[in-house]
């Protein structure tokens, strides 16, 4: 006697994403602080000494928050405040060794900064309108700035005296980057489309590159060696010791790419576009490796050192912090589910090991069936299916129900089943339909079943006005699809169109010898090599 | 004397076991059941044959137990005897002739009066015809209450024959087709000591006579249960049909019944055995399942299950050496060959069976093992009318644990239509193994095992697909790999293509028109580079890959072509069972035969033979490696019978065991047989000279009660370690060698190792010599051997031969 043989639930392979290294990499998040700031958050950095504060550039402040370890009410309320802007302040950024901080305004002034006090130590005036970019230099005496003056200029902290002056660029310069390794070296872009890397030793650039959009923002790599730029919806990525060769363009944002930003191993680059996504990229294959969706167009990006928390600023003034998970609690979580006392009960006394001297009475092991199952195999056809078509089946894992619906039919006893239903056991059915019908894992399987329905309620329609609207929402549904198909087929169609011009047409030698003499012999014994006259 | 190049075919098993209800014996110790012709004794513990008691020319159509002498057992044949057996021993006691009786169409049921004799055959005259009209099914005629009367059922009417009043009664039921119900008889049984009989029905009614010996106020009762036919009822009121539920019923409480379910397949009989321990159950898919009466199953009888078509070829799996074809529906049996006996069937489908008639279910229509046996590929299929085709392509891994293939690839339809072929890359060395198949839908398929990805390493490798090939929209019908799996060669109705798996870059196309190529096989080993196909016109090509280009072709209607997967040898079937073995760069069939069994041989396999036999024949040398195994249908009293059978040379070495005795007697029968005709008397002698020197060994080892006489023995002995220079000298010598002691035997032991080398190069050079050295395998030795044979006296012998 065999066992009964449960109904097999066809694994469909999963629709989306797969998991990667980099997906459990960058999931590994809680849940994010959401603050509401003044204004748009403009501009994000990282304090780079511990504890990384950042400070946060947002309409007329520059707030600046502690970075914790610990959650606490710390992260929520901004450490400190700089309000002392006539108008929208930008760029606000720290000095390598987390002392200074350096933020431009609407208003053309820079002001410096020290973390500790509230007043500005220094203001830089000389521009004639907006500056969009302030960066330290390396050797953290000197101050760059970028204007909508089409100016960028050099300043000295200590005798806060401007060095030089850059008249280069023909548009707004509204990003800019100091070389992390030479203290002369920095590189600005512009909404003339162009990056132009300058060394302060010579009065002029030294190396220009079009990007061919506006330029949002830069980025250098540790090495600085290559140079990534973002404008319009591309980033593309410069080889400074080729000359400034492209070496890449990324299209993948449908929006202006608006910050971009590296993990701290310098292996996955991250940009974030006024589309809501910020994009991780693979920086040897430039591929996209992970995809973050936030709720608001994104202005400013940036990763806290060891990629401890993600900070997002965003048009709606929403600025959202994301702490990683600490490796407790991840491990909490997974502890958790093993210590579920029905799994204790489960084991219980499973695992004790019988002793030499004991006596073993075997008990067979008892199948455990579904419900549905069950139902089966007694032969409750109809139950069968009502147990599959309950709610929480239903709508989390439609592929049982569609595999109880399969077996039915397989047995052949669907139209029993299907049969015999009262207006809301009916509707049910209908409402599973629409969800699931054009669903291509599914519609083999359901378009019988439809059909079946439609055969045996046919003569019940318009009885029940909540029967009658779930079929037109079917034929409606029905129809939406044929349409869609229909355009499908077409796109086919041209695509083959195309490949088959497209395609170079290769000969295949094909032997005429076959061709010419194969009925002529009769024996296997005589025909033998004289088969070789073409 | 035994004809040289003589290659018969030989039964190898295969046959029904569930033809008719089987016996178990008084002890319930065995288990008789026909199968084909002869009776087969199993034991009702262990499963096992234990003997099968041969001897019927034709089929087998019943056995019972002689009441008398609960050790024999009686068994008809339709070749018109009844046989007398003990089944203990295996031994044939009586054999009793029927007079054949004129051919009619209503069945008759005739006593026959067994004269009491004492001679082994027997003509039994005496008969006497007790109720005509009866039918044809045995199920439905049975003995009541220890045989006071008989009862039989035919269509709608029962028939009741008392012996002592010499008095039939006949009772009739209306036929009803109102409610679908049909009152159709289909079997009877009798209660052992009460007047009831019960007749199963047609509509699954079961019912219950009594009072049956008046004609007016006979009674019955009735009892459902079964939702179609009963088709067999037994003694103690169990009941079985196709819903294979055995159901028992309490004999006066009829409503209380227990139930068996999932028997497997329809119940076609059910016998009890006589003290009532034991039920067995026959069952449609060649199975006999033994039942203690607790209802629980203790044993599986399981034959060659033979569904209504072979769709999965016969192939041979690497590992076990097993046969494997569809059989039951939706499993895949494994077959062995040598035991004839079913090792185990392989759930393909993995759904629960539903025992209804007129239902689509799974059928396993393809199924393909790679070289070395870790991979099998599996097609299902259900065709339902009015829906879609149901495909499923699976790819089962062998585990090394468990010893047996688990899934671990299902795809979800392949193709969009039915697929007509399916083949593995053959290559063993190779990484990646690869799987081509083929569809109606125009387009073949190759499936690769991909690489396991590095972030869900829970899951294993899986399969997937590599590349979709067309071919002008043609659909592809047959599909192979060259044995080193560099090329894949595909048909297309009429053209050939072949495509290279590495690229899948289409490299030629070869054509032979008009019609579509029905095989194609590539050759093997040193016949590697030859393509073979057969159109539908009646054509056999060989195109060589090297050239491109036919190299011959023949007209020939074959149905079957086969490659010998450890020779370079093809077998090719024609229509009319006509068998030609050849390779495809000689001109000549190495063998062929007309008509090697009657009807079309629908399916066959080369089977490789556990140790390889060394046949110098050149006829026969084909069936060194393997043997062939073919499927036959062929009709017999109206039933489908399968057998599997096996080309076996006859060759008196394959017969008798292998024993130092023999190998100094059985040759010497042969040349005392031959000793007229010196030519086949010569050619007759092939036993082996390298076997001969292990036969020595073995001499000196052998007891020396079960020896020939000793005089009888030297002189041969002594020959065999001789190396001869010329025959002059050795005859000269001949003496004193004689006179040799046994102790220089280790010295000569080289000596035989370089003597045993001779013969092959002498035969390898003597083909093409004259009538003289006819016989090129016999060497000098043997030559001298032979006259030395003829002078001994072997008149002791003769005697022993004719006895």
């Amino acid at each position: 006697m065999a066992s009964f043989k449960p109904t097999k639930i066809q694994v469909y392979p999963k629709l989306g994403e797969k998991v990667t290294q980099d997906t459990l990499y960058w999931k590994n998040y809680k849940a994010p602080v959401q603050i509401k700031e003044f204004g748009a958050v403009t501009h994000i950095d990282f304090s780079p000494v511990a504890p990384h504060n950042f400070a946060v550039t947002a309409f007329t402040r520059v707030c600046w928050h502690l970075f914790v370890h610990i959650y606490g009410p710390f992260s929520q309320e901004p450490v400190k405040t700089f309000t002392r802007f006539k108008d929208t302040a930008y760029s606000g950024r720290f000095r390598s060794d987390g002392q200074l901080l350096v933020a431009g305004c609407e208003d053309s002034v820079v002001r410096l900064f020290d973390v500790g006090g509230k007043v500005a130590l220094r203001m830089f005036r000389g521009h004639t309108k907006a500056v969009h970019v302030t960066d330290f230099t390396s050797d953290r005496y000197q101050i760059l700035t970028g204007s909508d003056d089409y100016t960028c200029r050099l300043w000295d902290i200590p005798n806060s005296t401007e060095l030089n002056t850059y008249q280069e660029h023909t548009d707004y310069i509204r990003c800019g980057v100091t070389s992390k390794l030479n203290r002369d070296l920095f590189i600005t872009g512009s909404y003339d489309h162009t990056l132009k890397l300058f060394d302060a030793r010579v009065d002029r650039s030294v190396m220009t590159m079009d990007h061919g959009q506006p330029v949002e923002s830069l980025l250098l790599y540790p090495s600085e060696g290559l140079l990534v730029s973002a404008g319009g919806r591309y980033v593309k990525v410069w080889d400074l010791l080729k000359g400034g060769q492209p070496l890449v363009s990324l299209k993948n944002h449908h929006k202006t790419v608006t910050s971009l930003c590296l993990s701290t191993n310098g292996q996955r680059l991250l940009s974030a576009s006024l589309d809501r996504h910020v994009k991780v990229y693979n920086t040897t294959n430039y591929k996209v490796v992970h995809n973050f969706d936030y709720a608001a167009s994104i202005l400013s990006l940036a990763l806290a050192p060891d990629d401890e928390s993600i900070v997002v600023g965003m048009t709606n003034s929403i600025l959202s912090i994301k702490h990683r998970k600490s490796p407790e609690e991840s491990k909490e979580i997974s502890g958790q589910q093993r210590r579920r006392p029905s799994y204790r009960v489960f084991v219980k006394g499973k695992n004790y090991v019988p002793k030499q001297d004991d006596y073993l009475v075997s008990k067979p092991v008892k199948q455990h069936l579904a419900k549905y199952d069950k139902q089966l195999k007694k032969f409750n056809v109809s139950k069968a299916l009502d147990t599959a078509l309950e709610t929480w089946t239903r709508h989390r894992k439609p592929e049982i129900t569609v595999a109880v619906i399969k077996e039915l039919d397989r047995r052949g006893t669907l139209n029993n089943a299907l049969a015999g239903r009262d207006e809301q056991g009916l509707s049910q059915l209908l409402n599973f339909l629409i969800g699931n019908l054009v669903d291509p894992r599914f519609a083999p399987v359901l378009v019988t079943a439809a059909e079946m329905i439609l055969d045996i309620y046919h003569s019940v329609i318009g009885q029940s006005p909540v029967v009658d609207r779930q079929l037109l929402r079917l034929q409606e549904l029905l129809e939406r699809e044929i349409d869609y198909q229909q355009d499908l087929l077409e796109v086919l169609g041209m695509l083959d169109t195309m490949f088959a011009s497209a395609l170079p047409r290769k000969e295949v030698p094909c032997s005429g010898a076959s061709r010419s003499n194969g009925l002529a012999q009769g024996e296997a014994s005589t025909s033998r090599a004289q088969l070789q006259a073409t | 004397m035994v004809e040289h190049g003589d290659i018969r075919v030989v039964h190898r098993g295969g046959s029904k076991i569930n033809f008719r209800k089987p016996v178990i014996t008084n002890d319930s110790r065995f288990l008789l059941c026909a199968s084909g012709e002869s009776v087969k004794v199993f034991s009702t513990s262990t499963e096992e044959c234990i003997h099968d008691l041969r001897g019927h020319t034709d089929l087998v159509t019943g056995v019972l137990i002689k009441p008398s002498n609960h050790l024999q057992a009686f068994s008809c044949s339709a070749d018109g005897t009844v046989r007398l057996w003990d089944f203990t021993d295996g031994i044939l006691i009586k054999v009793r002739l029927l007079p054949s009786i004129v051919v009619c169409p209503l069945f008759q049921l005739v006593a026959v009066h067994l004269p009491q004799s004492g001679d082994q055959l027997v003509e039994a005259r005496e008969l006497s015809a007790v109720l005509t009209g009866i039918s044809s099914n045995p199920a439905a005629t049975v003995f009541g209450r220890g045989g006071e009367y008989i009862a039989s059922a035919n269509g709608l009417q029962l028939e009741v024959y008392f012996f002592k009043k010499q008095k039939a009664y006949r009772f009739s039921l209306k036929e009803d087709n109102k409610k679908g119900g049909k009152n159709t008889f289909t079997c009877v049984a009798c209660h052992p000591n009460d007047d009831c009989i019960a007749t199963g029905h047609e509509d699954g009614k079961i019912r219950l006579w009594r009072n049956f010996n008046h004609k007016k106020e006979y009674t019955y009762s009735t009892l459902h249960w079964h939702h179609s036919a009963v088709s067999s009822l037994s003694t103690n009121l169990l009941s079985g049909g196709i819903e294979s539920v055995l159901v028992q019923w309490r004999y006066n409480q009829e409503n209380q019944r227990d139930f068996l379910p999932r028997l497997g397949a329809a119940i076609t009989h059910i016998a009890v055995s006589p003290d009532g321990a034991l039920y067995c159950t026959s069952h449609s898919d060649n199975k006999i399942t033994i039942i203690q009466s607790c209802v629980k199953v203790s044993a599986v009888i399981q034959g060659l299950v033979k569904g209504e078509s072979v769709g999965t070829d016969l192939m041979i799996d690497p590992r076990s050496k097993s046969l494997v074809l569809n059989g039951k529906p939706g499993h895949l049996q494994f077959y062995s060959l040598q035991r004839d006996k079913l090792l185990y069937n392989l759930d393909i489908v993995q759904q629960e069976y539903i025992h209804e008639s007129g239902l689509q279910q799974f059928e396993v229509v393809k199924a393909a093992f790679d070289a070395s046996g870790n991979w099998l590929a599996t097609v299902e299929e259900r065709k339902q009318k009015g829906a879609e085709l149901e495909l499923n392509l699976k790819l089962w891994a062998f585990d090394e644990q468990t010893q047996s293939f688990v899934l671990n690839t299902t795809i979800s339809a392949p193709h969009e239509a039915q697929i007509t072929g399916m083949c593995f890359s053959h290559a063993t060395d190779s990484q990646t193994t690869m799987l081509v198949s083929t569809s109606k839908d125009g387009h073949f398929k190759a499936w690769q095992l991909a690489a396991q990805s590095q972030t869900d390493a829970d899951e294993g490798p899986s399969w997937s697909c590599d590349f979709v090939g067309a071919y002008h929209g043609l659909v592809p019908e047959c599909c192979s790999f060259s044995a080193d799996g560099s090329l894949l060669a595909v048909s297309f109705q009429e053209v050939v293509t072949v495509w290279s798996p590495a690229s899948w870059e289409l490299l030629t196309t070869l054509s032979q028109p008009p019609k579509a190529i029905r095989n194609l096989c590539f050759g093997r080993l040193s016949c590697s580079k030859y393509l073979l196909g057969t159109t539908d016109s009646n054509l056999l090509c060989c195109w060589n890959l090297l050239t491109c280009s036919l190299e011959w072709s023949t007209s020939m209607d074959v149905s079957l072509l086969l490659a010998d997967p450890l020779s370079e040898n093809m077998a090719a079937f024609c229509c009319q069972a006509g068998l030609f073995v050849f390779k495809p760069s000689e001109p000549r069939p190495l063998f062929s035969q007309k008509a090697v069994c009657s009807g079309m041989v629908t399916r066959a396999v080369f089977a490789p033979r556990e140790e390889m036999l060394e046949s110098c024949e050149e006829s026969s040398q084909w069936l060194n490696r393997s043997q062939l195994y073919f499927l036959t249908q062929y009709m017999v009293n109206n039933t489908n019978r399968s057998a599997v059978k096996e080309k076996k040379s006859l060759v008196i070495d394959d017969s008798v065991a292998m024993t130092p005795f023999y190998l100094l007697l059985g040759k010497h029968r042969q040349q005392q047989q031959g000793g007229d005709d010196p030519q086949s008397g010569v050619s007759a002698e092939r036993t082996p000279l390298p076997q001969g020197s292990v036969a020595i060994k073995e001499l000196l080892q052998t007891p020396a009660h079960v020896l020939p006489s000793t005089s009888f023995l030297c002189s041969m002995f002594v020959q065999s370690l001789l190396i001869s220079v010329t025959d002059s000298r050795e005859e000269s010598k001949h003496a004193e060698e004689e006179m040799e002691s046994e102790k220089e035997e280790e010295d000569s032991e080289e000596e035989i190792e370089s003597s045993r080398t001779r013969p092959e190069q002498q035969a390898a050079v003597g083909g093409g010599e004259a009538a003289e050295s006819a016989a090129p395998a016999m060497t000098k030795a043997q030559v001298r051997e032979l006259r030395r044979v003829k002078k001994l006296d072997h008149s002791w012998l003769a005697g022993l031969l004719d006895s």
